[in-house]
């Protein structure tokens, strides 16, 4: 019984270091691989998640701009300094939870970071990285 | 006799039950109750707070979610366009088209001339003529509002920054309640 107990509990700790896949980021997968994307690399989205653009304005734009480097953090939004919970489904549950709102963000996110839609593989890369996966 | 005195109690408790309940209420939400215009005839002191989930979700998730009040209909119909939203002060507000299309017709059946609270009524009035402004702060009622306040307490203080953040002074703000006495200055809390 005790073993069990402890099997539980480790299992417990265990739990948030995995990728944490919904039916949302299954779906997600599952898109932008029918758009042409075949394997994707949460390294390359770590990767991106801090490269920077200089936007048409002149400044220089990155994901880091409002969102944390460290996804269990909580970032703020540059410009109405609103704060942006944590990215992690680790620590903030409700992320990636919902297919339309993943998508809204991306196109948003993806337009005014690096003025242009984000690709397939970009989209599958960041996911990857944002769920905790390697 | 026995019957009365029974009688007598039950209404006294009722009674009692009735004021203690009534002063908690009343201390706490008399003035906000009147302010809100729930009692016909009033006028509301403040700006109609946001009832709608969808457009506190929506346009909530980066800034304060602005009253409809705050504007009128012809600032709203201008910034509330798949267009206008895809260049929303510099940046990218997009919505799909229902979100957008319902928004809308939130917005704009809550506008400030469709109000009854003072707020609304006064930036009605302050808008009536001239192009629409696209910015709160541009109305003149509101603008006149706030230029007693030094710029140390807003501009440059690292906690306001802009006349824009409402919630960052005005500790009401999302229950559309703008009041003097619920105001307070991060930084300047004797103001």
């Amino acid at each position: 019984m005790k073993k069990l107990h402890t099997l539980i509990f480790c299992l417990t700790l265990a739990a948030p270091a995995v990728a944490l896949a919904t039916p949302a980021t299954d779906a997600e997968f599952a898109q932008f691989k029918k758009e042409g994307a075949t394997t994707f690399s949460a390294e390359n989205g770590k990767k991106n998640w801090s490269k920077e653009v200089t936007s048409k304005d002149g400044d220089k734009r990155s994901c880091t701009s409002c969102h944390d480097a460290d996804l269990t953090k909580a970032g703020q939004h540059n410009k109405t300094k609103k704060v942006i919970d944590p990215m992690a489904p680790s620590v903030n549950a409700d992320r990636y939870t919902d297919q339309k709102k993943i998508e809204k963000w991306f196109k948003r996110n993806c337009e005014w970071t690096w003025g242009r839609e984000c690709t397939a593989q970009e989209k599958g890369d960041f996911l990857k990285f944002l769920m905790g996966g390697n | 006799m026995i019957m009365q005195k029974k009688t007598k109690f039950i209404a006294l408790l009722s009674a009692a039950l009735l004021l203690t309940a009534s002063t908690a209420i009343a201390e706490e939400d008399f003035w906000d109750w009147i302010g809100h215009g729930t009692v016909q005839g009033w006028r509301g002191v403040g700006v109609k707070p946001v009832d709608n989930k969808q457009y506190k979700e929506e346009c909530g998730s980066c800034h304060f979610a602005y009253q409809p009040g705050l504007l009128p209909e012809k600032s709203w119909e201008k910034l509330l366009t798949a267009a206008g939203l895809h260049d929303h002060f510099g940046e990218v507000a997009d919505l799909d088209k229902e979100t957008l299309q319902a928004i809308r017709e939130y917005v704009l059946a809550n506008s400030a001339e469709k109000s009854y609270y003072k707020i609304a009524r006064k930036i009605t009035i302050a808008t009536e003529d001239g192009p629409a402004p696209l910015r709160i702060t541009e109305v003149r009622y509101i603008k006149r509002k706030h230029n007693d306040i030094p710029a140390k307490m807003v501009k440059d203080n690292k906690d306001v920054k802009s006349l824009s953040y409402c919630n960052a002074c005005h500790t009401k703000a999302e229950k559309g309640i703008f009041k003097e006495d619920t105001v307070s200055i991060p930084n300047y809390p004797d103001y």
